[in-house]
């Protein structure tokens, strides 16, 4: 794209920044999709080992499941 | 966009099919009331981010390769006459790979983004569908993974294969399901089935003898609602499943004339007006028949609306509204006593009777189409099989089974043997939302301390 509208429509065609770096914006994008799983399913285990740790003994879970069914 | 005819013609299939988006919001909307209602309150907000997550992970996922596969796998590859997939040419996939410039703001372009969401749409509600089934016990990282295989690979496949002017199942089988019985709820209810058995029932929810116990809805009304908004966007799934405006040089089939039309993704004729009548008439059957066997239990006749247009969708371009009505009955009726019957047998704990509604559904809607329709074109073009029931019922099983059943079985197994798919037994008795909820106390409980304080 370049500095100025003063152009024929029928000659334009992509107007994103970055045009010809496309690849590189699709591999980055890709590993960060695939890090936010690591991340997310590490961070979920933790957070039920936690949860057990400081909250699941059997006095516990019965008064859980008395205040909400 | 050369003359004035073309660029409206364009500019309407582009503000069409962005309508057809918002309206299909809905279904994401509903789904999410919808599994909230069910869910018990001690488990509502992982049920809702649960479901709400898909949609970033499916949407990135369907632009990095869903789309591509659409567009690529039509032979298979390699089913239809041994072709590879289809990558260069006016229809090929090379132009929707993540880096094409046609993947973005385009001037040249006023159609891909909006079709491309269209589909998208329909991925999020294929992953939604099995959201349902499975919730109060999964974990939510696995579910994600489960909804990029179905969202973002295997439904999309499923229709590149059978719902695509060029699908090998179109052409070979005469396979016929216009919106989306198979395509989209066969193999929906077919996942979830897969990862129901491997996933188990939820604890408690079938005595030793098993007999199952009934999980009542904490909120009725929530359920009731989300299948309402569900119903409404189906409206826009069913107009999304449509190619607006497109002239007879345009298809380049059989058809003659210069008579201009609607047509189906096969881009046979149909106009919104028909499927219109047929929408409304399954609705009604489904309601209808559901209210009489489940005894007027908000629940099911909700479903049963659900599940009746679903029946009816794979022939609804062409069926009479009268037997659309039949369809949408009997779908129902078949599905709530098969539901109930696999739910004794084989303990299966459904949530929401997805398996059923989507799954059963969706299966016996493209075996009726197939007798229904028997000798209809399944195409404009010609050498394309005959909509028949041999192709059709073939066409189920593959969306049921093949690429959903299997898939969701073997993806359930693996996450599993990684220790990923349930949580564990304590945390599903605290409540998956018992973190929250704690902290949500001791907050509180602070700022009273303090307000105290201060009187």
């Amino acid at each position: 794209m370049g500095s100025t509208w003063a152009v024929d429509l029928a000659n334009v065609g992509a107007v994103y920044p970055w045009l010809g770096y496309e690849v590189i914006m699709v591999v980055i994008a890709i590993i960060a999709w695939l890090i936010w799983h690591f991340v997310q399913i590490r961070e979920e285990e933790n957070d039920y080992a936690e949860d057990i740790k400081l909250h699941g003994s059997k006095e516990n879970i019965k008064k859980a499941l008395e205040e909400r069914v | 966009m050369g003359d004035n005819i073309t660029a409206l013609t364009t500019i309407f299939t582009e503000f069409y099919y962005w309508v057809t988006v918002v309206m299909m919001f809905l279904i994401h909307v509903g789904f999410c009331m919808y599994e909230v209602g069910v869910s018990r309150t001690r488990n509502h907000l992982h049920t809702l981010m649960k479901n709400t997550m898909l949609i970033p992970l499916v949407t990135i996922t369907f632009f990095f390769f869903g789309w591509w596969i659409y567009w690529a796998f039509p032979n298979g590859p390699f089913i239809y006459e041994g072709k590879g997939l289809i990558l260069d040419g006016a229809t090929g996939a090379n132009q929707y790979l993540p880096w094409s410039p046609k993947m973005g703001p385009n001037l040249q372009d006023h159609i891909t983004g909006v079709f491309w969401a269209a589909f998208l749409l329909f991925s999020w509600t294929v992953a939604s569908i099995v959201s349902g089934a499975v919730i109060e016990r999964i974990k939510s990282g696995a579910f994600w993974i489960i909804a990029v295989m179905i969202g973002s690979v295997t439904w999309i496949i499923d229709a590149a294969w059978g719902w695509h002017f060029d699908g090998w199942m179109v052409k070979l089988l005469g396979y016929h399901d216009a919106y989306a019985s198979g395509v989209i709820h066969a193999i929906g209810g077919g996942t979830a089935l897969g990862v129901l058995i491997v996933l188990g029932p939820r604890l408690g929810r079938f005595a030793a003898d098993g007999t199952p116990r009934d999980f009542v809805p904490h909120n009725q009304w929530l359920v009731t609602i989300g299948l309402f908004l569900i119903y409404t966007g189906f409206w826009g799934f069913y107009a999304a499943c449509n190619v607006p405006i497109i002239s007879p040089e345009a298809i380049a089939g059989q058809i003659t004339g210069a008579t201009w039309t609607g047509t189906t993704i096969y881009l046979t004729p149909t106009t919104l007006s028909a499927i219109t009548f047929n929408f409304l008439m399954s609705l009604s059957g489904g309601l209808m028949v559901a209210y009489i066997i489940s005894k007027g239990n908000p629940f099911w006749t909700y479903s049963g609306g659900l599940a009746g247009v679903i029946t009816a969708s794979a022939g609804n371009d062409l069926y009479h509204p009268i037997q659309a009505f039949f369809i949408g009955g009997i779908g129902i009726y078949i599905a709530y006593y098969l539901h109930y019957w696999v739910e004794r047998k084989f303990k299966i704990d459904d949530a929401v009777g997805a398996v059923a509604v989507h799954g059963y559904c969706g299966f016996i809607g493209c075996v009726i189409a197939g007798f229904l329709l028997w000798g209809y074109p399944s195409s404009p073009y010609e050498g394309y099989a005959a909509v028949n029931p041999i192709g059709n019922t073939i066409g189920g099983v593959i969306m049921f089974l093949v690429l959903g059943f299997i898939p969701g079985w073997v993806m359930a197994k693996i996450l599993d043997g990684m220790g990923l798919l349930r949580v564990p037994r304590q945390v599903e008795l605290m409540g998956l939302d018992f973190k929250s909820l704690h902290e949500e106390e001791i907050a509180r409980e602070e700022v009273l301390r303090v307000e105290k304080a201060m009187a």
